[in-house]
């Protein structure tokens, strides 16, 4: 998303949009919390890119003589109990934490928000039985939803993007619903139909691009909730496999016992989840109150 | 409102019977039973004896039939037989019931009187340092993971008394059952207690632009009284609401927690029961579960009608 996509909200908000920059530094003012998720979140997905580049040590090369090796200056943040290096294995982990948080969560949200612009357009029975199903799966916690399709789909790292996008749908197709329902009753939308538009163009032309800022909202809150969710995935086991480096399947293979004996190892890993968590966070409160100014405080 | 209930018990009952569905089938795609684990494990097939095995637990009928017999054994309170312990289902499951709810209910204990008074204080000091700082800290809880949180803490233990706390059946004294059960409680329940501080802050900050705020501030009120009477009161529904919907789901963060803390709960015990294929057990943890939420929404709505009289169902 380009930072031109808010110059209408910025303007609104009394920002000089003349130039890309002057939006930038608006933003940067006005939200400076926001903007430290905007660096972890740039910091996240340069590690993730060039992961090669800044790491020296192969994330997957494993060597008996350094097992369980302190952290030192040849192994910054020290080797887990195959003599992997850990600050490796974490950057290239930044990869595995962006293919899945982005993968579900672009998956559910298009699957949401087809199935709510169609709920809040349609409406009929179509709406009711749609309705009824998101409420089902909504009836279970967003963990244990993703722990039972994790389990039927097998551990992969499809499966867990799979796994991690289905229980986030009925979120967002409820907030869609319930937006598509307010702008069809807008006069725009009733002008639109009073100059002959068919169903099909308004849905997509006129009430779709309008669903677009609480969608922006809600997936960068979902963005954090998605990692978190893939970590404690792959900590019970059932995410990412071996001998992908995930975050959550560093933590599993190290848990209880190295809390004594290797606190690197339970430290460094769970350290990076909270860091880029939290910078999701930060950026998502931010956007939240630039984009959706009923909330703002 | 007697109308509105029955309506609303009604629905609950539709949405319990669709997720039986749903879980049903899901489980059912799942690649591998549990004689195909068993032979695995075992490094030999036999076909016959794989065959004997899948029709004595009845994986070989039709997934209507076992559905079926399923859901008629619940109805009559039979949960089945675990595939793994060849035990009643209901006797693994109920023990360890109260250990995850004794877990929960400690953890909202937390959640609530930490998060709740923490919100309004951040709320009234609106934009000042302490605000700040409280809402980094508050953000901070949203976006640690409940196992890493618990491992630290583990850590902390180790390195203060040099041991951790150990989950027993049978605690010695009142003081060591309440160490035992609140350390993992607080792991799980700082994302709670985060969340209810958010929630509580915003919904305090809403609630303190309203005009009755302003016409309670120029009669003279106290400043404690319309904080703390006037704008808490009004601001505590939303959070109800929430409240509700966390016990549900700290259920999901008790999985991981109770994993970390090696507390035999029914949480950790979900995520055995899947490992081993263990359907029965599975089906009835997940529809546990899904119960334990549909009532908790139950009473939530219920609970709104008696605490804000301008809402009133069924009209």
């Amino acid at each position: 998303m380009s930072t031109a996509d808010f110059s209408a909200e910025l303007a609104a908000a009394g920002a000089n949009v003349k130039s890309r920059w002057g939006s930038l530094r608006f933003f940067v003012r006005r939200y400076p919390l926001g903007s430290i998720g905007a660096v972890i979140m740039t910091l996240f997905v340069f590690a993730a890119i060039f992961a090669p580049f800044i790491t020296v040590y192969d994330p997957l090369s494993t060597n008996a003589a350094i097992s369980l090796a302190r952290p030192s200056a040849q192994h910054w943040l020290g080797c887990d109990f195959m003599g992997r290096d850990v600050y490796s294995r974490i950057i290239y982990g930044a990869r595995i934490s962006l293919a899945v948080s982005v993968g579900s969560m672009l998956l559910g949200s298009s699957i949401g928000v087809t199935l709510g612009l169609l709920s809040g357009y349609l409406l009929g029975w179509f709406d009711l039985v749609t309705q009824r199903v998101l409420e089902m799966m909504q009836s279970l916690p967003l963990l244990v939803m993703a722990i039972i399709m994790a389990a039927a789909l097998g551990p992969s790292l499809h499966n867990t993007i799979f796994a991690i996008a289905i229980p986030l749908v009925p979120y967002v197709a409820r907030v869609i619903r319930a937006n598509t329902l307010s702008l069809r009753e807008q006069p725009f939308v009733e002008a639109a139909k009073a100059i002959g538009m068919s169903e099909r163009r308004i849905a997509l032309r006129h009430v779709l691009p309008n669903t677009l800022a609480p969608l922006i909202v809600l997936a960068t809150a979902q963005l954090g909730s998605t990692i978190l969710t893939e970590s404690s995935l792959s900590f019970l086991g059932l995410g990412v496999p071996e001998p992908h480096p995930s975050w959550g399947r560093m933590l599993s293979e190290s848990a209880a016992e190295y809390v004594r004996t290797a606190p690197w190892l339970v430290i460094f890993p769970g350290a990076a989840i909270s860091f880029v968590v939290f910078g999701t966070n930060l950026l998502g409160d931010a956007l939240r109150d630039l984009l959706d100014p009923r909330q703002r405080s | 409102m007697g109308a509105y209930v029955v309506r609303r018990f009604g629905l609950m009952l539709v949405t319990l019977f669709g997720i039986s569905v749903i879980i049903f089938v899901l489980l059912r795609l799942t690649p591998g039973n549990i004689a195909d684990i068993l032979f695995d494990a075992g490094g030999y097939v036999d076909p016959a004896d794989k065959a004997r095995i899948e029709a004595e637990l009845g994986l070989d009928k039709p997934l209507v039939v076992q559905y079926a017999a399923w859901i008629g054994g619940l109805m009559r309170g039979d949960l089945g037989y675990s595939y793994q312990t060849e035990k009643p289902a209901i006797d693994e499951i109920a023990p360890r019931i109260p250990i995850t709810a004794r877990l929960a209910a400690v953890a909202l204990t937390f959640s609530v009187l930490i998060g709740v008074p923490l919100g309004v204080v951040s709320a009234v000091r609106q934009n000042t340092p302490l605000d700040y700082i409280l809402r980094v800290v508050s953000l901070s809880g949203l976006s640690m993971p409940a196992f890493w949180l618990g491992l630290l803490i583990l850590m902390f233990f180790v390195s203060m008394f040099g041991t951790i706390p150990i989950y027993s059946e049978t605690p010695t004294s009142f003081w060591s059952a309440l160490v035992m059960y609140s350390v993992p409680a607080a792991a799980v329940g700082f994302r709670s207690s985060a969340l209810m501080m958010r929630l509580t802050r915003s919904s305090m900050l809403e609630v303190m632009r309203q005009d009755y705020i302003r016409t309670a501030r120029s009669k003279g009120a106290p400043e404690m009284a319309i904080n703390y009477y006037h704008a808490l009161k009004n601001a505590v529904l939303p959070v109800i609401t929430v409240i509700g919907i966390e016990a549900a789901f700290l259920l999901g963060g008790l999985i991981v927690t109770e994993t970390v803390f090696n507390i035999p709960g029914v949480a950790r015990f979900l995520v055995e029961a899947i490992r081993w294929r263990d359907y029965p057990m599975v089906q009835n943890l997940v529809m546990f579960i899904a119960v334990v939420v549909v009532t908790m929404n139950f009473i939530v709505d219920m609970l709104y009608a008696a605490v804000d009289p301008r809402i009133k169902y069924g009209n």
